[in-house]
């Protein structure tokens, strides 16, 4: 074993996931171990497999991913903080033969964009949302968030979330669930192979899903922040799969009738 | 649909007009003295005429997002509201401006502060033409007087908007808004099919991908952003300063007024004038671009001008700026949805010329 060289691991035929076609070459500001690289590849794949790239027009947030228009390369419009929703209306009611999908933080699409999530969703708009659920604030420096844990320490919770003071977390997915205007909610995860293939089968389901005019899809990622969370990229993940998972368990919430 | 001549309020005229106008798409939320512009787009149906978009928003800050999302596909869309409404706007307007996109905003003003009154004022000059929102930037700002400016300047808004890549605005008020007077209405326009080249619409092969965004984290460029905005607006300030005038030619007293107060200094121009008092008028129609040339040549042969505006003075600063000291300037305006009699306005030009 102690033979295998660099150059023996990186043979084509040992790759077996790669970089979508249509993620660019920019170098990502994400911290190491985050999902949101994850997330977006696996968003890319689909986009590049589903040949979607000509008729997708894109909605980024305020927060981590702020820039997420450098690394994937289709059209995008930045939002101001919440209110991608709002942009994703009006793109989709006005060229409802785009494909168009909103990306949002959990401080972006549970807090200040609460208004703009639930109605978007209520309204039925034919978009997708993807939704990465961190629990707290990456890049303003780790400050709580409407999805931080109960007892869990931010740099606005210093003594861990108090939900007699605070109010406790709140589960964007099953309120929107709730909505008929939702054709398909789903959470999901990027922390294992697992994970990334159900994301992507999810994703695929939300294209067929806007194909068919059928309304709002709404896939939550349960993600991890290692620097918010100041943790090393694998405890982070442990840990999130110890605390955050059975606070916001993986798997679909609301499916469509076939 | 022919051209047309029509019974109409203000706020209705707009309504029609915008459809007439071939606009794609309309985002509003419910305030008066505004409503009539979405009641009567949502009555009219447009969608399954001219295919185009009426949404009512579930707040001004997502319409106007509405509105962002739209004009970053280079469709041509706009919103309404009245004041309290406008102020929550102003995040979306300064988005809009930053990604130098062109969509047209209608405010019918109403008095102010807070939620204030819902009669007519002209308290929001300062929040329409000094940019309203955070940041370094101006909107084009039309000042109609009529029902059927409330009309024409919805297609000049969108005209300007889109010539600039800048968002425009009506700044009317609860009287033009609501005021009925017969309008001519232009024939219906075809909405436009162009694909703008800067506009997000889907990525083909043949163009790098577009990105509609007001965010530049190096300094340098953003500065250099920031002077390629301020040539802009000296371009507008060279090319699109409309205004009118009333017996300026002998005037040796001028009222500088805009909209409602401006047609009742027509008013009050005239009794001064049975007075024997040699009065004018100068009606700025853009108030950004703000008239600050021909106001500066009018200060060298008048004793004095008088903005008359429903607000505490603001206007007033504009000419005063514009004047550079060469005449005296006073300032009368009444507040909180009070309207001035042409009397009282002749009353205040006696005094102010009296000194």
């Amino acid at each position: 074993m102690a033979d295998i060289t660099f150059n023996d691991i990186i043979k084509p035929e040992n790759l077996t996931y790669k970089k979508s076609k249509l993620m660019t070459d920019n170098v990502m500001h994400y911290c190491p171990g985050c999902g949101h690289g994850t997330a977006h590849n696996v968003l890319a794949e689909v986009l590049e497999e589903e040949g979607l790239q000509e008729r997708t027009v894109g909605i980024t947030p305020v927060g981590c991913s702020v820039l997420m228009y450098n690394y994937i390369d289709v059209d995008f419009q930045e939002a101001a903080h919440g209110r991608a929703p709002a942009l994703a209306t009006a793109v989709k009611r006005l060229m409802p033969d785009k494909f168009v999908f909103t990306y949002q933080g959990d401080g972006d699409l549970a807090a200040i964009g609460t208004a703009e999530t639930i109605h978007t969703c209520n309204r039925g708009e034919n978009i997708l949302m993807l939704f990465i659920n961190n629990g707290i604030y990456g890049m303003t420096g780790g400050q709580m968030a409407p999805t931080t844990l109960p007892g869990m320490k931010s740099s606005t919770s210093p003594y861990g979330r108090d939900v007699s003071m605070m109010g406790s977390p709140i589960k964007m997915a099953d309120i929107v669930a709730m909505l008929p205007g939702t054709c398909y909610v789903t959470r999901q995860s990027v922390n294992t192979a697992a994970g990334v293939r159900k994301l992507k089968k999810a994703l695929k389901k939300a294209v067929q899903y806007q194909n068919e005019n059928r309304g709002t899809c709404f896939i939550e990622v349960v993600s991890n922040c290692p620097s918010g969370w100041k943790m090393t990229p694998v405890e982070s993940n442990k840990w999130m799969e110890e605390n955050m998972f059975p606070f916001y368990p993986l798997g679909d919430i609301k499916v469509p009738a076939e | 649909m022919e051209k047309e001549l029509r019974l109409m309020k203000g706020n209705e005229a707009i309504a029609e007009a915008a459809i007439r106008a071939g606009a794609d798409g309309y985002f509003g939320y419910p305030i008066t003295p505004q409503s009539e512009i979405l009641e009567y787009l949502m009555e009219a149906n447009p969608q399954a005429t001219t295919g185009m978009v009426v949404l009512q928003a579930e707040s001004e800050v997502a319409a106007i997002n509405m509105v962002y999302g739209g004009a970053a596909c280079g469709k041509k869309v706009m919103t309404s509201s009245s004041s309290p409404g406008i102020s929550l706007k102003q995040e979306g307007i300064t988005y809009i401006a930053g990604a130098e996109l062109p969509c047209l905003i209608v405010n019918v003003v109403r008095g102010g502060p807070g939620l204030g009154t819902i009669q007519p004022a002209q308290s929001d000059y300062f929040q329409a033409t000094k940019g309203g929102g955070h940041g370094d930037y101006h909107l084009i700002v039309l000042a109609p007087a009529s029902v059927q400016e409330m009309a024409d300047f919805v297609e000049l808004g969108f005209d300007l908007a889109f010539k600039y890549r800048n968002p425009a605005m009506i700044l009317s008020d609860g009287a033009i808004g609501q005021m009925m007077e017969k309008v001519w209405l232009k024939p219906q326009k075809k909405r436009s099919e162009e694909i703008l080249p800067w506009a997000t619409t889907g990525k083909p092969a043949t163009r790098e991908r577009n990105i509609i965004t007001s965010l530049d984290l190096d300094p340098e460029r953003q500065e250099r952003f920031n002077l390629k905005l301020i040539a802009k607006y000296r371009e507008m300030e060279e090319k699109e300063v409309r205004f009118e005038e009333f017996m300026t030619e002998d005037a040796e007293y001028l009222f500088v007024a805009y909209g409602t107060s401006a047609r009742l200094c027509q008013k009050a121009l005239q009794l001064a004038r049975a007075e024997g008092i040699k009065a004018g008028l100068l009606r700025p129609v853009t108030l950004f671009p703000f008239p600050k040339k021909r106001l500066n040549e009018l200060a060298d042969r008048v004793k004095g001008m008088l903005a008359v505006e429903m607000s505490a003075g603001q206007m007033v600063e504009d000419v005063m700026l514009s004047v550079n000291g060469k005449t005296r300037v006073s300032h009368y305006g009444r507040m909180g949805g009070m309207i001035p009699t042409p009397e009282e306005v002749v009353e205040n030009l006696k005094s102010f010329i009296k000194g």
